[in-house]
């Protein structure tokens, strides 16, 4: 590594997974200088997924989800500040507090936010509640310990679902109020959605599809319950409202770079663009906030809020912000994610949505295992499994190497009769003669890109 | 030589010492059919793409061509080691329940003060002695002590169930020449005889509960419902015996190449916290699983260019994957620092070792307590002489001596 790149300021703005590891990295691979850590929430780094699942059982506090220091970091931390703004020709970050912290390099790794309930007076009410936050989740769980006669949770995706989970482990009454057909639908089509229906029934959830929360009813600053579209009333003293993330991109509107609801746009090696779409070189993205293209995905810009991607996206960041141009890598990881609910361990690879077609490919529906392939236009795109996460590496090959759709027979539990049916999902934007992909190498620094022209 | 004889050279006793440069030549040749029509793989990307591949079975009754040396005892069905899903995952899953997290999550953590006992009380025995049997004085003793305490089996029965084991692992064992009858035989017996035995202590504690997994497989009850007498008995003769046989050359297989390279050795003493990364990096450098000999492609699967047959023999050769240099630098050499580390010392995909968090806790404590104990300590013979098996491969002794004594 040159003198140039192992010295000089970094700044990291976003405290939480991406930004710890990608700290981790720079020091990992030699960085010498000065580097410093800029979160708006007081925490340390912590991790975020049990705060939907093992801190709303009670099975562990709020507070002991903190992610555990891999190496000494030799940083100075910034906590409980957050960045207001981005002078890119300064090199600044300006702080909530005034101060203005010069940087050589940038990472940006401001993640996401709770989407709030739309109205802010019926938001404020005692008893509403988000999950993003350890506070959050802290103040949910003391609200599901004082046993409510029933929570209302506000979208079935997947934190939506786990929430609901929790609770009837708990054995509190809930009601799921879905604006589309089936749970997880946005993520898994909706033929796995269509599944994912029966087993919220089936573990006695009070499941409404296919209607919204018209609003939110409170006495005396207290919610008592919710009316929703097809004019029915839920009583409720508890509402979790899951509609999603926001991106945190606000603090960079003035920044001139590509940055808005949807994202930072930047290039496979996570440098950000510029609003003009020029690729800057002191600026970097990591993590859910990223938007960035993925050649398996014909090279559309893609935004995953998943735990993996943070992880992987953060290492490849803090690799090329020190490494010169030649040895520079691209974010090139296939997406991953999971979630446990109702008992049961689900898992992804690929992208689910990216699909016309999905297929059982491994054990059978009224099982408690399975194993869901998603094809498109006959490759095979994404798998999802059901206490089978094991098999997850086959399919991720089968992706990476853009194999045909449906798989081939013969595994021990491929039911004979088992045929692709339509995926359901919104149909991805798509070139007319797009070219497969497929990604070389199993080593990061051997992970390249292979176009194979239409035929 | 011709690739087509790999099979026959590396089970041949005269390589059970250093069957590595075998392994090289198989990897030159990719996936090698044999004489007999087995497919061997030995290099690193293929091993991984079979292991997790749905299509490759674990049940050697998909086999178009009956192995007699594989036969499953009759009256008893196969562990779940042998079996595919969904039944494989039901039994793992049942067996997992009392052994691991999410159900369990304690249950190995609560060993380790048990371990650091035994090995403290194992190595006292060794300060005086000139010349130490590191299998028969530790080695050995360790692992099996606490796997039965683990499942519930008295300590008074332990030199039974010794004699068990060793006759169903000497069942497993290659032999080319030799009729293998009258000991798969015995190997049947004592797998008949240790399974009556073990079921009849989970019988007794049916009810009746004590702290062990025995209990907890007679009387948990999960979502997948609990274990019949026969499924019962079945896993609790697997759990034991890949508890005593794999871990005990793991140990003398650590110690035997820390004594073969002193600055490691040396390294290991001035900074302990390194040893969790030694013991993987022993897992790669010599695995106590060499090869996996039963798996079936249950359809034409191609893997390396080469298309292999459905219900062909599979021979997946672990030991010889960890050494492949497409995925690791310098792979002939031992490298307790070694990092990105994704060995198959446990295998992969959904047969991984059950085991694998008990036996890397066990070969941390039992390495560090003997380089702590041991005094100049020095191998007295070097190949030692080894166990018959080309599978579970290990010395039988190891004769260590110390300076001064």
């Amino acid at each position: 590594m040159s003198g140039e790149t192992r010295d000089g300021r970094i700044v990291i703005v976003g405290a939480s997974l991406a930004g710890l590891r990608a700290a981790e990295t720079l020091r990992e691979e030699g960085f010498e200088g000065e580097l410093t850590l800029v979160g708006d929430e007081a925490h340390p780094p912590y991790d975020r997924p049990p705060l939907s699942k093992q801190v709303l059982l009670g099975r562990a506090g709020a507070g002991q989800c903190g992610l555990p220091a891999r190496r000494e970091l030799n940083a100075t931390w910034k906590l409980g500040v957050a960045a207001t703004g981005l002078d890119p020709l300064g090199k600044n970050v300006l702080l909530a507090d005034g101060e203005h912290l010069p940087f050589d390099r940038l990472l940006i790794a401001t993640g996401t936010r709770a989407r709030p309930w739309p109205n802010p007076q019926e938001g404020a009410l005692e008893g509403v509640f988000t999950v993003r936050t350890s506070d959050d989740s802290a103040r949910l769980a003391a609200a599901l310990d004082a046993g409510p006669r029933r929570v209302l949770v506000i979208g079935a995706g997947f934190t939506g679902s786990e929430v609901a989970s929790a609770c009837r482990e708990r054995g509190l009454e809930v009601t799921v109020a879905e604006r589309g057909r089936a749970p997880l639908i946005g993520a898994l089509g909706g033929t796995v959605g269509d599944w994912a229906t029966k087993l919220q029934r089936a573990h006695g959830v009070d499941l409404r599809c296919g209607v919204t929360v018209t609003a939110l009813k409170g006495t005396d600053g207290r919610l008592t319950g919710a009316e929703l579209s097809d004019g029915s009333r839920i009583e409720a003293d508890v509402a979790v409202v899951c509609l999603g993330a926001v991106r945190n991109t606000e603090w960079l509107a003035d920044s001139g770079l590509a940055a808005g609801p949807r994202g930072v746009a930047c290039d496979a090696g996570c440098r950000v663009f510029t609003m003009y779409g020029i690729v800057t070189d002191d600026v970097f993205v990591a993590g859910d906030v990223a938007r960035f293209p993925h050649p398996l995905f014909e090279y559309q810009l893609i935004a995953l809020e998943h735990w993996g991607n943070a992880v992987a996206q953060a290492e490849v960041a803090a690799h090329n912000m020190i490494s010169p141009g030649p040895r520079r890598r691209p974010h090139l990881a296939v997406p991953t994610f999971w979630s446990s609910q109702f008992g049961l361990n689900i898992k992804s690879v690929g992208v689910p949505t990216f699909s016309d077609q999905v297929v059982l490919a491994q054990g059978t529906p009224g099982d408690r295992r399975l194993v869901a392939v998603y094809g498109y236009r006959g490759r095979i795109t994404a798998a999802v499994t059901v206490n089978r996460a094991k098999w997850l590496e086959h399919y991720q090959r089968l992706i990476e190497s853009a194999a045909p759709f449906p798989p081939g027979p013969g595994a021990a539990d491929h039911l004979a009769d088992s045929e692709p049916v339509p995926s359901d999902v919104p149909d991805p934007r798509v070139l007319t003669h797009g070219p497969t992909v497929a990604l070389t190498g199993h080593l990061p620094d051997r992970r390249l890109t292979l176009i194979r022209p239409a035929g | 030589m011709s690739s087509e004889t790999l099979f026959r050279r590396i089970t041949d006793y005269a390589h059970r010492a250093d069957p590595y440069p075998l392994y090289a030549e198989l990897r030159e040749h990719g996936v090698a059919r044999q004489e007999d029509g087995k497919y061997l793989v030995g290099t690193y990307n293929e091993i991984t793409a079979l292991l997790h591949d749905p299509r490759i079975s674990s049940d050697v009754r998909n086999r178009t061509e009956p192995d007699p040396d594989l036969q499953p005892v009759e009256g008893l069905p196969p562990a779940f080691i042998g079996r595919d899903d969904p039944e494989h995952d039901r039994l793992r899953r049942l067996a997992m329940r009392p052994f691991g997290p999410p159900h369990s999550p304690g249950r190995i953590d609560t060993l380790l003060d048990d371990i650091a006992r035994i090995a403290g009380q194992l190595a006292d025995g060794l300060r005086d002695k000139e010349r130490i049997d590191l299998v028969e004085d530790f080695a050995f003793p360790l692992p099996v002590t606490v796997i039965c305490d683990l499942l519930g089996v008295p300590a008074e029965d332990i030199p039974q169930v010794h004699t068990w084991a060793d006759t169903v692992v000497s069942g497993l064992d290659f032999a080319p020449g030799e009729d293998p009858g009258p000991r798969r035989r015995a190997a049947h017996e004592a797998r008949m005889a240790m399974g009556l035995y073990l079921g009849g202590l989970a019988e007794k504690r049916r009810g009746r509960p004590t702290d062990d997994m025995l209990s907890a497989l007679a009387n948990d009850e999960g979502p997948d419902g609990r274990l019949t007498q026969e499924e019962l008995m079945v896993t609790a003769v697997l759990l034991l015996i890949a508890g005593h046989e794999t871990t005990v050359n793991l140990i003398t297989n650590g110690m035997l190449t820390l004594l073969r390279n002193p600055e490691a050795l040396e390294r290991l003493r001035k900074e302990p916290e390194l040893m969790p990364r030694a013991v993987e990096e022993l897992l790669r450098y010599e695995p106590p699983v060499q090869f996996l000999p039963q798996r079936t492609p249950l359809a034409d699967v191609e893997v390396g260019g080469v298309t292999i047959p459905k219900g062909v023999p599979l021979v997946l050769v672990l030991a010889s994957g960890n050494r492949d240099p497409l995925r690791f630098a310098d792979p002939d050499r031992f490298d307790p620092a070694r990092r990105d580390n994704v060995h198959f010392g446990f295998g992969s995909g959904v047969h991984s070792c059950f085991g694998a968090p008990l036996a890397r806790l066990e070969t941390q404590i039992a390495l560090t307590t003997l380089i702590n104990c041991l005094d100049g300590p020095r191998l007295l013979e070097d190949p030692p002489v080894y166990r018959n098996s080309p599978v579970l491969r290990g010395p039988r002794h190891l004769p260590i001596g110390q300076t001064g004594r």
